[in-house]
This record gives structure tokens, C-alpha cells and sequence, in this order.
């Protein structure tokens, strides 16, 4: 038992230096003597990372215990498609008025979180009260949900002024280069408390991830606890992507990085390893694109061309097993 | 505990029809009875992992629902017959998860009391910090039965935790619930495929086919030709040896 504590006392100190150096090094790296410049706007990005990082790593690995799998992703849920969609038609009806002055960018934010969060808490409410607790229903609705939500955007997207369109583009891509700064206060408040909750609630996870009955035995209200859980993932991945727009596989590549690397079972270990995991690979992956390609590609092109290649790894490792 | 005009339905099947059971407390009670006869849902029920379509069950005055879900897990704990989990886990750090109801992951010196206890009660000393996908199908039943001894329930439900036990572990077993009764005052149910185990160690025995109690008594009722032929369709031997009564079955 000692042993066990000492070894993840360990390996929870060797990534907590690992972040926290190559943060000073991002921060510090080639600043060309503008050093206040470059501190203060390196700094807002890296809370920016700080806050994604931090919510698509408990958003992740909460969903990976509600649902049984290291292979889904809360993404399954189709929160992302509703945020393209609210942003297309907020674009389509208003143009990019939005997206300029600082008072609408506030609201135009919330106004996403709040139709991101309340729109999942209805479907998850409703289905698991319907389909009888069943999980996958939700999951496969969440899925088909997903796509004709990605049609419609689409469907307005083809109907708008190709200028107009173009700027929509760039609106909608992950961007870590540009992160929402005016947000950051916002978001990292919601953030607080969603992870909090989550923090506080990691021993029932853990007995959660015995399985249902398993739950239930030791005294979990299993069903009300997985709804309790979804909702609060939902407003956390809400948060990220509204902050910088959807990232598929980023959260893919954490969890299970954390659980190959960390060996762990108790949730508030993996939370923590997965969150310091999360900022090394998301300020490493914008050191090289800053510093390594030059600004030549993006870090959400790089979180999907990794993400998707250890998808299939993980996926044919798995099948030959 | 009392089981109150209880069914369940699947797909307009009636796979446990208004049963009507008085369980004696302080008692080992087995259920024996062909497959399929409503075993495991009934069991299922009467420890709220599965909803009953009507009916009530009440242990000790009150009806199970009406229970908190942590309150309850400190009366009454149940084990499942089929049980995989896919995670890196020491034998002592699932046997602690028993101690959840109580310590909600912070185990105290009496939890960690318990938990020796309960390893040592099923002989797994030895086998206390080797992980669990390292241990065979027998030895992770064992690890599970200890995790819902250290749960320390009034009540203990358990469906055919014989499974994977060679017989040695499997009268082992036996001799360990026994006490748990007799000493410690428990009440323990458990269903048992083995009709021999059910005549040696059970106090009362409930027989069930097609979704029916067909029979609930002490265990010499039940343990008798005509009712056991009956029951399982078939022609059982009874015969006694040693002052224990036996079937044998496996010759038409
Ligand atoms: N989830 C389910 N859906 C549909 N039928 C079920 C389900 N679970 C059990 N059954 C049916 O209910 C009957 C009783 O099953 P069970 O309680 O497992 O019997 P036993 O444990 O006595 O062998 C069987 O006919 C089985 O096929
Ligand atoms: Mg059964």
C-alpha cells in the first residue's frame, strides 16, 4: 500500500514538473526582448489550455467510467454538432457583428453554454427516464442526434454568401491560437465547479466503474448518479468548445495515455495525472507549432492526425487481443 | 423478510408470478430449481438491482424502496452470478470497496479490520496484493465473496456463488456462510445448483419452477423424492448416508 502511494506520489510529481517546465520554457522561449508582450499573451493562451485541458480530461475519463468504454468519447453525446449549428445560424441570421464587440462576444458565449448544457440535460433526462435507464439508447440517439444536427449546418452553411461563409469557417475551427481571452474568467469559473463536483464524487466513481450492480450494492443511486455525471460533463465539454471549438480526439489521447501510463484505478489520481497530461501535450503541441512548423499547421491538425492514428492503433491492438 | 405478491415480466412472459415468501432471519436459505424457473430475478428484486413490476418486499419493517441506497447497502449486500471487470486492482483494493457503504473511500482502522478479516475468511492471505486479472476464474469469486463479507450486512444474497469453485473451495464456502449464521447471526440466501450442497449446509430450502414457489420448508421437507422428482422432472435418488440425506441424479 505504502509502496503504491510512493509510486504515485512519483509519477504525479514528475508530470506536474514536466507541465510546469515546459510552460516556463513556452512562455519564456524566443520572445525577441518583447518580454512583457509575449508574457502577457503567451499567458492568456496558456490558461486557455489550462481550462480545455482541464475539462476535456474529467469530461473524458467521468464518461469512460459512466459508459464502460477507453474508446468513447463524450462527443458521442452531439454537443459539438449543436455548438457548429448554434454558430451557423447565429452567423446565418446576424452576420459577424457577434463576433467583434467584446459585450455580444460575452453573450453570444453564453447563450451557446446555456443552449449546450440545456439542450443535453433534456435529451439525457428524457431518455434515461424513457428508454429505462438505458445507456447505449442515449448514446446511439446522442450519435444520430449528432449527425443531422452537422446536415443542418451544413444545409444553412450552403445557403450563405460564400464571404460570409469563409469567415464562418474560420470562426468554427478549433483554434488554440486565438483563444477566446474575454472568456477566460467565465469559463474558468464554470470550470471550478464542474470539476469540483467531479473531484469530490471520485470514490464513487470508482465504485461505479465496478459496474452497475456492483454500484448499486454499495449504496449508489446508480441511475440518478450517472445522470448527475453526464450533465456535468456536458457543461464542461460546452465550456471547451466554446472556447476554442470542438476537439475530436484530444480527449481520446489523454484518457488513455493517462491509463496506459498511470496503471490507476482511483479517479481522483487519474483526474489528476490526465489534467497534467492534457497541458504537456497541449502547450508541447504549441510549441512545435509555433516554434518547429512555424505557424504551417495548427494544433487541432495535429490533435487529429495523432488522435486518429492512436484511435486505429488502439483499435487493432484491441481486435488482436 | 417478507416478499409480497411480487412479478416480473419480460415481453408478456411471466417470469416470476406473485410470489409470496416469509424468509426466517438468522437462517441459511437456499433456492434450488431448474433453470430459467425466475431464480436470479427474483433475487434480483429482492435486493433492488432489478425494478419489480408490483408487489413489495420489506426487510426489517420497511419496504426495500423506500430505503436510502446508502442505508440499504449497510443491511443488505448481494452478489451476482456473473461478475467481469476490466481493471488494474489488487485483491485487498477490491476487498475494501465492501467497506464503501461506510467510509465512502476513507477507510478507517476498523474498516481495514474488516477487510483482513474478510480476506482471511475466504484464505486469501496470500493472495492479499497480487492483482485480480492475474487470478483464476475460482479465486476471483472467492475475492468477490470476501468484498461483500467486509460489507458486514445483516442480510447476504448470493446467486450461485459455487460457480468456478472447485469442490473443496465450494464446501469451504459453505462452511464459512454456515458460521456466518450461527455465529454471527446472519441471514444468508443463496441459490445453489447443486442439490447435494443445498441438503447438507441449508436450514430451509424454497423451491422454485416456472416463476412459482413450488415449495418453501426446512430442508428435510424438501430434500425428498416425490418433491424433487416433481420438480425437476426427472428420477432423483435420494438415499442417506452418514445421517445426511443425498441425491443422485447423473442415472436414469
Ligand atoms: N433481461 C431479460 N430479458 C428477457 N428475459 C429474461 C431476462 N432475464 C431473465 N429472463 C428470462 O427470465 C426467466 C428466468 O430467468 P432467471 O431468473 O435467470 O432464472 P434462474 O436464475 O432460475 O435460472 C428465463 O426464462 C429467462 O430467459
Ligand atoms: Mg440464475
Amino acid at each position: 500500500m505504502k509502496q503504491k502511494m510512493k509510486s504515485r506520489v512519483f509519477l504525479l510529481g514528475t508530470l506536474f514538473f514536466v507541465a510546469v517546465a515546459i510552460m516556463l520554457i513556452y512562455l519564456t522561449y524566443h520572445t525577441y526582448g518583447n518580454w512583457e508582450f509575449a508574457l502577457a499573451l503567451r499567458g492568456k493562451k496558456i490558461l486557455g489550455f489550462i481550462i480545455v485541458g482541464v475539462a476535456i480530461s474529467f469530461s473524458t475519463i467521468t464518461f469512460q467510467t459512466v459508459t464502460h468504454s477507453h474508446f468513447l468519447t463524450p462527443n458521442i453525446l452531439g454537443i459539438d454538432a449543436l455548438y457548429l449549428l448554434i454558430q451557423t445560424i447565429l452567423f446565418y441570421s446576424f452576420g459577424q457583428v457577434m463576433y467583434q464587440l467584446y459585450p455580444y462576444k460575452l453573450l453570444v458565449f453564453a447563450v451557446n453554454v446555456l443552449i449546450m448544457v440545456i439542450m443535453s440535460t433534456s435529451l439525457i433526462s428524457f431518455l434515461l427516464k424513457k428508454g429505462g435507464h438505458n445507456l447505449f439508447l442515449l448514446l446511439m440517439i446522442g450519435m444520430i442526434l449528432g449527425s443531422f444536427l452537422t446536415s443542418l449546418s451544413t444545409f444553412f452553411q450552403v445557403l450563405m454568401d460564400p464571404n460570409e461563409f469563409d469567415k464562418l469557417q474560420g470562426a468554427l475551427f478549433a483554434s488554440f491560437s486565438k483563444v477566446e481571452v474575454d472568456l477566460l474568467a467565465v469559463s474558468g469559473l464554470l470550470l471550478i465547479l464542474g470539476v469540483s463536483y467531479l473531484f469530490r464524487m471520485s470514490a464513487h466513481l470508482d465504485v461505479l466503474h465496478l459496474g452497475q450492480d456492483h454500484g448499486i450494492n454499495l449504496g449508489i443511486n446508480v441511475p440518478v448518479f450517472q445522470k448527475k455525471l453526464l450533465i456535468v460533463v456536458s457543461v464542461l465539454v460546452a465550456i471547451s468548445t466554446a472556447l476554442v471549438g470542438p476537439v475530436t480526439f484530444l480527449g481520446f489521447i489523454v484518457s488513455n495515455v493517462t491509463y496506459s501510463f498511470m496503471k490507476e484505478y482511483q479517479h481522483k489520481y487519474l483526474f489528476i495525472g490526465s489534467s497534467l497530461i492534457s497541458l504537456i501535450l497541449l502547450v508541447g503541441g504549441q510549441f512545435m507549432v509555433e516554434h518547429v512548423f512555424h505557424w504551417n499547421t495548427t494544433i487541432s491538425v495535429m490533435i487529429e492526425f495523432v488522435g486518429g492514428i492512436y484511435f486505429i492503433w488502439k483499435t487493432y491492438q484491441k481486435g488482436s487481443q | 423478510m417478507y416478499i409480497q405478491n411480487v412479478s416480473k415480466t419480460y415481453r408478456q412472459k411471466e417470469v416470476v408470478q406473485e410470489v409470496n415468501l416469509k424468509l426466517s432471519e438468522h437462517k441459511l436459505t437456499a433456492f434450488i430449481g431448474p433453470n430459467g424457473a425466475g431464480k436470479s430475478t427474483l433475487l434480483s428484486m429482492m435486493s433492488r438491482l432489478l425494478e419489480k413490476d408490483c408487489g413489495d418486499i420489506y426487510i426489517s419493517g420497511n419496504e426495500i424502496t423506500t430505503f436510502k441506497s446508502k442505508e440499504l447497502a449497510k443491511k443488505l449486500a448481494i452478489l451476482k452470478q456473473s461478475n467481469q471487470i476490466d481493471l488494474v486492482l489488487t485483491v485487498r483494493e477490491l476487498v475494501s470497496f465492501g467497506r464503501f457503504p461506510y467510509s465512502q473511500g476513507r477507510l478507517t482502522e476498523e474498516d481495514h479490520r474488516l477487510i483482513e478479516e474478510a480476506l482471511h475468511y475466504l484464505g486469501l492471505d496470500n493472495l492479499a496484493d497480487r492483482q485480480i486479472n492475474e487470478l483464476s476464474g475460482g479465486q476471483l469469486q472467492r475475492v468477490y465473496i470476501a468484498m461483500i463479507l467486509a460489507q458486514d450486512t445483516d442480510y447476504i444474497l448470493l446467486d450461485e456463488p459455487l460457480n468456478n469453485l472447485d469442490m473443496s473451495y465450494a464446501a469451504q464456502l459453505m462452511k464459512v456462510l454456515r458460521r456466518l449464521v450461527d455465529e454471527k447471526g446472519k441471514t444468508v440466501v443463496i441459490v445453489l445448483h447443486d442439490i447435494n450442497f443445498a441438503s447438507s449446509y441449508a436450514d430451509e430450502i424454497v423451491a422454485m419452477k416456472a416463476g412459482q414457489v413450488v415449495y418453501h420448508d426446512i430442508t428435510e421437507q424438501v430434500i425428498q423424492k416425490p418433491v424433487l422428482d416433481e420438480l425437476y422432472e426427472m428420477n432423483i435418488q435420494v438415499c442417506e448416508l452418514a445421517g445426511k440425506r443425498f441425491c443422485l441424479y447423473f442415472n436414469e
